[in-house]
């Protein structure tokens, strides 16, 4: 069974028609990148996965369960999906270790000491263990996204979501996150990702879909995707960004 | 006669006068709360403080009503906001004066009706401040928040209401400063405080008014500018904090 099962995804803002019947599965350790213009729908998608935005018509099932089944604990459900968004949006009033450990403690109920042994284990993993005390402020645009990875990763998510995880950072800093992700990818963490950094996808992604006016336009696995784009749209796409 | 001839005696009528300007009759007792008949700046003061601090709590939970999902919690708060907002202060000390006897079978006296107006009164725009603080934060704090699966009230609690608040500190200090001013209505129904023991004073005195309203409004500036000034080092200290993402 899938990961991750979206069928007939329909969004609307009002009139406009966000997404138009998405139909997609992520088996367990896949990592799919989703890419396409801007206004696609691509982050949009991968937000209504763990319902940051609801949508009005399909389902999306995950883990087994219908995301939006009365059963389902809305907060149970986020905390096994993590999320790293485009503008890192850490919390600026707490250290950065506090920062990875809110969740765990609030949510999870974890006590302090173990929490705090856990979120320095994942700033190590993506290496800024040694900045555990400062707050978000007082670091680089590049490290505070890893923090947001090590934020994400602290729930032990199934899934993890990345939106645009490198639009907003300056392009020195865009390799020490993409090798953060790369190396999430390659342990087998299942990711979603909303990225136009096609070398990442070309070296870790199964898989890449091309979305343009809320629609899934093409499917395939990187090579082949940049080598041989099949559709018009994603060759004026690929041209544009390559 | 020139001024200059009759200012020392006057000014010396003040510096007489000046401890009860500062703190009325006060007396110390051994029982709670330990001071009777406290009146000048000092009564000014206590019913600034009591005020702001009831004034909070009160319009921190108008201003979370307020930005509340809840038709019903949501449109009690508009309702309370509005209606305060749009009446004079000094009506409301009044109504709460006259309603008492009304409601509670007898008269509060006036230092309890007067802190409950102004702490009524002042939530009201603490709610609106609030509403105001916690919408200005970029929505991203939000949703990061509930997407690690914090609840709302969780996130409100850890994430948005530290930063909210601390944002807040100036509109607050404002309000705090507009409430110390505004202790000075109390004066007529009777509370004892510095505006009122100043018309004492210049009635019993009688030809040193200039230098009595003189006085007190060097007293009623000096709390203030100390307020704002504390409010400015304190923003200082605080500003690293903020989220500069939108």
């Amino acid at each position: 069974m899938a990961m991750i099962e979206v069928n007939d995804l329909h969004k609307w803002y009002g009139d406009f028609h966000v997404l138009k019947g998405i139909n997609e599965s992520v088996e367990q350790g896949e990592v799919l990148v989703i890419c396409g213009p801007s206004g696609s729908g691509k982050s949009t998608f991968i937000r209504c996965i763990n319902r940051l935005e609801e949508y009005q018509k399909g389902t999306i099932m995950f883990d087994g369960r219908d995301i939006h089944a009365p059963e389902v604990n809305i907060n149970t459900l986020r905390s096994e999906i993590g999320i790293v968004f485009q503008q890192f949006n850490l919390y600026p009033h707490l250290t950065v270790l506090k920062n990875v450990t809110l969740a765990p403690v609030k949510v999870k109920g974890m006590d302090k000491k173990a929490a705090d042994e856990l979120g320095l284990q994942l700033l190590h993993r993506v290496g800024i263990h040694d900045q555990a005390h400062k707050y978000p402020a007082e670091l680089s645009g590049g490290q505070q996204q890893r923090v947001a990875i090590a934020r994400g990763l602290a729930m032990e998510p199934k899934v993890m979501l990345f939106d645009e995880p490198t639009s907003a950072l300056d392009p020195e800093m865009i390799n020490e996150v993409l090798n953060v992700m790369k190396d999430l990818a390659r342990e087998g963490k299942t990711m979603l990702c909303v990225t136009h950094e096609m070398g990442f996808a070309r070296e870790v992604a199964d898989r890449v879909i091309f979305m343009d006016y809320g629609e899934v336009i093409e499917q395939n696995t990187p090579s082949e995707f940049f080598k041989n784009p099949q559709h018009e749209r994603s060759q004026q796409f690929l041209k544009e960004i390559l | 006669m020139s001024y200059w001839d009759v200012a020392p005696e006057h000014w010396g009528l003040i510096w007489d006068n000046l401890d009860y300007f500062l703190w009325g009759a006060a007396k110390f007792t051994d029982q709670f709360p330990y001071v009777e008949n406290l009146g000048g700046l000092a009564a000014s003061i206590v019913l600034a403080v009591l005020g702001i601090l009831g004034a909070f709590w009160l319009g921190l939970g108008a201003g979370l009503m307020r930005i509340s999902r809840n038709r019903f919690a949501k449109y009690t708060s508009i309702v309370y906001i509005e209606a305060i907002r749009g009446t004079p202060l000094l009506m409301l000390i009044f109504w709460f004066f006259f309603l008492a006897p009304i409601l509670m079978g007898q008269t509060l006296p006036a230092f309890h009706s007067t802190l409950i107006a102004f702490i009524v009164f002042t939530s009201a725009y603490i709610g609106e401040i609030v509403r105001a603080g916690v919408n200005a934060l970029p929505r991203g704090q939000m949703e990061a928040a509930r997407g690690s699966g914090l609840s709302h009230v969780q996130a409100m609690r850890y994430v948005i209401l530290p930063q909210a608040l601390r944002n807040m500190i100036p509109s607050f200090v404002n309000q705090f400063v507009s409430l110390t001013k505004d202790t000075s209505l109390a004066y007529i129904i009777g509370v004892n405080e510095l505006m009122r023991t100043a018309v004492q004073v210049d009635n019993r005195e009688t030809k040193i008014s200039f230098e009595i309203y003189i006085t007190i409004a060097i007293l009623y500036f000096v709390v203030c500018y100390v307020l704002t000034s504390y409010s400015r080092r304190l923003e200082k200290k605080l500003s690293r904090y903020q989220a500069r993402d939108r």
